[in-house]
């Protein structure tokens, strides 16, 4: 068994390499990805191994990125497109949106576009605008995409495989706060990987379920072993799959908890949280104690660096709100 | 108000530029130096052959709109008027070539062998379009202005890394069509296509149809400089040809879908043709334009020309005409029957291809609204 300590960054490199490893048909492209190696890091060395007909330094135009993917994927290849920040996403919304996610549909099945979007998402790393959204719930409204975030350098490595081999377009995004903490990844476990649309437990618990994704999962697993301490048992839910949202676990765990948290740093009304609220009320209605609670960012632009921790949810925040589901 | 060109103020406007043409409305063969050789081979057949495809084109057209009158179709967008250019263009592909069209490329479609009742059904609102787009090498319709371009480009540099450019094999030597309207060049994707496949030098065409109107708007209110012309900004050639003229639009499409296979990169083809019906069975232009410019461009009809060169030069007897205007009945009456018998999908169908595999919400919601829809059953069996 082969088990590495690598970054988050280092993870996604090294799944990226095995998937172009594996199929010459997948092509990296983006802006920066190539001699540079992507703002993060992420793409580093590849196109020196993979040559730059295989990773490709686009324009700097979004839209052009996605739409010539398209145009990739029609030809038979498999694009794995880097949009540089969350908040440069938009000027290739249209593209992914109107053409990515429909294409299969409209052409009752006889078109596939299998592509991976690339996002690196979230704040709480000091930036100017535009560089710590959280534009997920955008993506998991639209039929046709399948929308996914690691939390972790092991589901890292592995969902960005697993992504570039679905046969559906796929939005990766990728929690940028943590790309540079390291954990473990077996390099061999292929067989023992779940499915790329499955949430898992990262934390078990009796008390409350906590559910969450990508940033947020380091920081409800340090909420958990904070309340431990005050003999408070907290059940992590990583949703890792936001659509399809799979909400087996979460279900599962509220039936016995009775309680239930959903943490994320997008704004509130109608994000994530709220298709889970919404559901988890349907399916334990009669198990719940309280209503579910949200910690997530407001209902504002994302703000100035140096208010960013106030409106981010945090240990502190997510503890709150469990307290709450204790007050009725 | 007149608009002044870019070029300089009123008054100093440089004159309209020189378009490609080789057949005059009146249907005079007139020559040219560098566009004859690239025609030399099309003889009497292929002249025949190309009125058919135009007429046939036309008749397709008017026979959608009158279904949609009827009430058979949801919309139509007519090619009125653009039937050479589309003609000329796609008979100068190859089988291999590839095509991504908007939603009014009819008489593309076809040259390329998809069945008109596919068009009809993506209309009548039974489908989103499912013709075999790999064997036709024929996209689907994109219904957002200038998106396909894109697409056009970034399948050329599909085709640049399998080694299908330059290796001189007629077989194995691709070229990527990306069609697109006057109104489609104000777009980002329309521009962001210019420069990928500049930069790239992909083996795309981009051929323009300027049928003067995106809807109501006029071409002022695009461009400043004539359309052709923004092709020099972005690094590649342009050529303006009469869009009304098959022979014209056949010799630059040639050469343009030769440059890209030959590995020498994208050509910008401006058709200046004119959109002689409505912009679709839903708009009224006779709240934007004036008769007389309509008057103007008949007088410029691309399939009159073509039949009174033909008349002229004993290419096609009285028996030809006949033919095909009985082919063209023909034809006209099949599609009115097949699409009036075109099933509607079953409404449980929408789930079917959502994703490649679908999702347990979407099986969910299936099972939902097949349940729904069979809690009717019993009133429909006691009606």
């Amino acid at each position: 068994m082969s088990v590495e300590s690598m970054t988050l960054v280092k993870a996604i490199n090294s799944g990226l390499r095995r998937a172009m490893e594996g199929d010459d048909h997948v092509l990296v492209m983006g802006e920066d990805v190539g001699k540079l190696g992507g703002v993060f890091r992420v793409t580093d060395g590849l196109q020196k191994d993979f040559g730059d007909a295989r990773v490709i330094d686009t324009p700097l135009a979004e839209s052009g990125i996605i739409g010539t993917a398209v145009g990739l994927a029609l030809r038979g290849y498999r694009p794995v497109c880097e949009i540089q920040f969350d908040g440069f996403v938009f000027p290739g919304y249209d593209q992914i949106v109107s053409q990515v996610a429909k294409m299969h549909f409209r052409s009752g099945g006889r078109l596939r576009l299998p592509i991976v979007i690339r996002i690196p998402y979230g704040g709480s790393i000091g930036a100017v605008e535009h560089h710590s959204e959280s534009p997920e719930a955008y993506f998991a409204h639209t039929p046709g995409l399948k929308v996914v975030t690691c939390s972790n350098p092991a589901d890292a490595y592995w969902m960005i495989q697993q992504a570039v081999t679905a046969d559906d377009p796929v939005v990766f995004f990728e929690p940028k706060r943590r790309y540079y903490e390291k954990g473990d990844v077996d390099l061999d476990s292929a067989d023992s990987v779940p499915p790329l649309e499955s949430a898992r437990v990262a934390a078990p618990g009796t008390d409350v379920t906590v559910a969450a994704y990508g940033p947020m999962v380091k920081t409800c697993l340090e909420a958990a072993a904070a309340a431990a301490d005050e003999g408070r048992s907290l059940e992590v839910v990583d949703l890792r799959s936001l659509s399809p949202l799979d909400l087996t676990p979460v279900v599962e765990s509220v039936r016995r908890t009775g309680r239930l948290v959903v943490v994320h740093e997008a704004q509130r009304t109608l994000g994530i949280g709220a298709e889970v609220a919404a559901r988890v009320t349907e399916e334990c209605f009669y198990s719940l104690e309280a209503p579910v609670q949200r910690v997530t960012g407001y209902d504002t632009p994302y703000p100035s660096a140096r208010v960013e921790e106030e409106y981010l949810p945090d240990l502190d925040r997510v503890l709150d709100a469990v307290d709450r589901t204790f007050a009725f | 108000m007149t608009v002044e060109t870019a070029a300089g103020p009123a008054g100093s406007a440089p004159p309209e530029p020189e378009l490609v043409q080789l057949l005059t409305p009146e249907g005079q063969r007139v020559p040219h130096d560098r566009y004859d050789a690239l025609i030399a081979d099309v003889g009497p057949h292929d002249i025949r052959e190309m009125y058919r495809d135009l007429v046939l084109a036309r008749r397709i057209d008017s026979e959608a709109v009158a279904l949609q009158r009827q009430g058979e179709l949801g919309l139509w967008p007519s090619l009125l008027g653009q039937e050479a250019a589309q003609v000329g263009s796609a008979r100068a592909l190859r089988a291999h070539d590839h095509v991504f069209p908007t939603y009014r490329e009819h008489g593309v479609a076809l040259c390329r062998g998809v069945d008109p009742l596919r068009l009809l059904a993506l209309f009548r609102g039974v489908d989103q379009g499912t013709w075999d787009t790999v064997g036709s090498r024929f996209h689907l319709y994109t219904i957002v202005i200038g998106a396909q371009t894109l697409h056009a480009t970034g399948y050329a540099m599909g085709v640049q890394r399998d080694g299908a450019i330059g290796t001189g094999d007629p077989d194995r030597d691709t070229a990527v069509v990306a069609y697109f309207g006057d109104g489609a060049t104000s777009q980002g994707d329309v521009n962001e296509a210019f420069i990928w496949a500049s930069v790239t030098n992909a083996p795309v065409v981009f051929f323009c149809q300027n049928n003067q109107w995106a809807i109501s708007e006029p071409l002022e209110r695009q461009t400043r400089v004539p359309l052709y012309k923004r092709a020099g900004g972005f690094g590649f050639p342009g050529v303006r040809v009469d869009g009304n003229d098959v022979l014209a639009c056949l010799a630059v499409s040639r050469e343009a879908l030769q440059r890209a296979r030959d590995g020498e990169g994208p050509t910008l083809v401006e058709a200046f043709t004119y959109r002689m019906g409505a912009h679709t069975t839903s708009d009224d232009p006779t709240r934007y334009r004036l008769d007389a410019e309509l008057e103007h461009w008949k007088l410029k009809d691309p399939i009159e020309r073509v039949k009174a060169y033909m008349v002229r030069n004993d290419i096609a007897d009285q028996a030809f005409f006949d033919d095909l205007t009985a082919q063209a009945d023909e034809l006209a009456e099949r599609l009115r029957t097949q699409c009036r018998e075109l099933p509607d999908p079953e409404p449980t169908s929408i789930f079917d291809h959502v994703y490649v595999e679908p999702t347990p919400q979407l099986v969910a919601q299936r099972d939902e609204m097949a349940r729904y829809l069979d809690s009717f059953a019993d009133q429909e069996v006691a009606r």
